[in-house]
């Protein structure tokens, strides 16, 4: 079991225990164990195909792990979680009423305007929200993501091929969201977006866990093979 | 091969038929608005039956998990294709004086053709519904799990963000329901003032050579079917136009 503590005060843990995942006969998460304790932004990279976005959907319940488990700890046994998609899912109306729709009720226009501002969308309000551009849409999913006040809130590659403003706003908002206790498990293919945001990170490759460590150790010192040539740009297979 | 002369004589009988047709429809001849509105009322009412069945069955089927889905889902799909006069045939059996419900004495009535009409839809708007709703329900069930909405609220969000594509099915139930003819002329007998519906009118004035009362239902028909594609057509066009489809 792969444990990392931190100085930071313990808020909400969680325990994945031994997840597998098999599909269509292959087994694309194996053994998976970790606690993850540190509050922030928990980094998960590794190379295409690794199980990054499988583990992500075990996490938030979109898959049922064959084997294994996974348990939160701390303040709520069950917290609220939010989940960005890397091709953002919105409804086939406004950009408000995709924010109302996720609100159901429990903010006023106001709030959810200022929601919308943070995100530079205020303008756009009453656009269709599939005819936003790229870096617009995932900022809406973040804006809405948020609305729900998740305690996790999981990123499939929220920045993958946005404009380098999207970017900022997002990363922006994701920092936000950790000094309101709020923790993140984030993945990208950006290594420089890993440095800025990750507390920990996990190093992912054919769906085990090659090695989990404070993000500080990780880029100064993996200690894996593939994590180094990962981090040297090299293909790692 | 027709002689000059003759090929001129039959032009002239059409132009002075659609003449004719044109001034029936003009001088608001009460046959032929009897025969139409009955039409619109039958047609109107098979279709709302349809939309009450139609909407819920293929939501349920793509929203919905359970045994024998992909069977209903086949002998939708195959209802589809269902030939009228089969339909018409098997209403009649139902409905005339041995068959189970003849009793309610409705065959040769307007009621047996919204029955013929609405078996006839029914299939076709639920099967363009499941078609919407499925392709929907890949998109969104992600996000309404990650949001946690529950499941009343997410058929209406599906019902409301699907309405241009349902409203399409339904155009398309309506465009079959109107020009059906083999059904309603079993089940409905082609009554004059009582079952007579634009179709059936058409095929009877054609056959005793009355070409100007059929041409003049002909008209109206194609109009309504013209009107009803241009609704179809104008509402895909502007919900894709406006990020809604």
């Amino acid at each position: 079991m792969r444990e990392i503590r931190h100085s930071g005060q313990p808020n909400l843990q969680i325990r994945i225990n031994n997840l597998c995942l098999d599909m269509r006969g292959s087994r694309l998460l194996d053994q998976i164990d970790l606690i993850l304790k540190q509050p922030g932004v928990t980094m998960i990279l590794g190379p295409n195909g690794a199980g990054k976005s499988l583990l992500l959907k075990c996490i938030h319940g979109l898959l049922f792990p064959t084997w294994g488990s996974i348990d939160f700890d701390g303040l709520n046994k069950n917290p609220k979680q939010a989940m960005v998609f890397q091709k953002p899912i919105l409804l086939r109306r406004s950009v408000m009423d995709n924010m109302r729709f996720a609100d159901q009720g429990t903010q006023t226009d106001t709030e959810l305007e200022q929601a919308l501002d943070s995100v530079q969308l205020l303008e756009k309000i009453d656009h269709p929200a599939t005819q936003l551009s790229g870096g617009e849409q995932q900022r809406l999913a973040l804006a809405r993501a948020l609305l729900t006040k998740p305690d996790l809130l999981l990123l499939d590659e929220p920045t993958a091929s946005l404009d380098p403003a999207s970017v900022v706003i997002i990363e922006k908002l994701i920092q936000q969201a950790t000094q309101q206790h709020i923790k993140s498990i984030f993945i990208s293919h950006d290594i420089g977006q890993a440095k800025r945001l990750s507390a920990d990170v996990i190093f992912l490759n054919r769906g085990q866990v090659v090695e989990y460590s404070d993000a500080a150790s990780f880029f100064s010192d993996p200690h894996s093979d593939e994590a180094r040539a990962f981090l040297s740009g090299e293909i790692v297979l | 091969m027709h002689s000059f002369p003759k090929m001129k004589k039959n032009i002239f009988m059409l132009i002075e038929a659609f003449s004719e047709a044109f001034g029936l429809i003009l001088s608001a001849d009460a046959d032929l608005y009897e025969i139409l509105w009955l039409s619109i009322q039958v047609s109107l009412t098979a279709l709302l039956i349809s939309i009450a069945l139609g909407l819920p069955i293929g939501t349920t089927l793509a929203i919905a998990n359970f045994p024998g889905k992909t069977i209903c889902i086949t002998v939708i799909n195959s209802l589809m294709g269902m030939p009228p006069v089969v339909i018409g045939l098997l209403v009649y059996l139902a409905l005339s004086r041995s068959g189970p419900f003849g009793v309610f004495g409705l065959l040769y009535t307007p009621t047996a053709m919204v029955i013929a009409q609405m078996l006839l839809i029914t299939p076709i708007i639920a099967a363009l519904t499941y078609q919407v709703m499925e392709d929907l329900h890949k998109e969104y069930r992600d996000l309404f799990f990650s949001l946690s909405i529950p499941l009343d609220k997410a058929v209406a969000a599906y019902l409301w963000d699907a309405r241009y594509s349902l409203i399409t099915a339904v155009l398309a139930g309506f465009g079959r329901a109107i020009s059906e003819v083999g059904a309603v002329m079993i089940v409905g007998g082609n009554i004059d003032h009582l079952t007579r519906v634009m179709t059936t009118a058409i095929a009877l004035e054609t056959s005793k050579g009355e070409l100007s009362v059929a041409l003049g239902l002909g008209i109206v028909l194609l109009v309504l079917a013209l009107v009803v594609n241009g609704l179809v057509t104008t509402v895909r066009t502007r919900a894709r136009h406006y990020g809604y489809a």
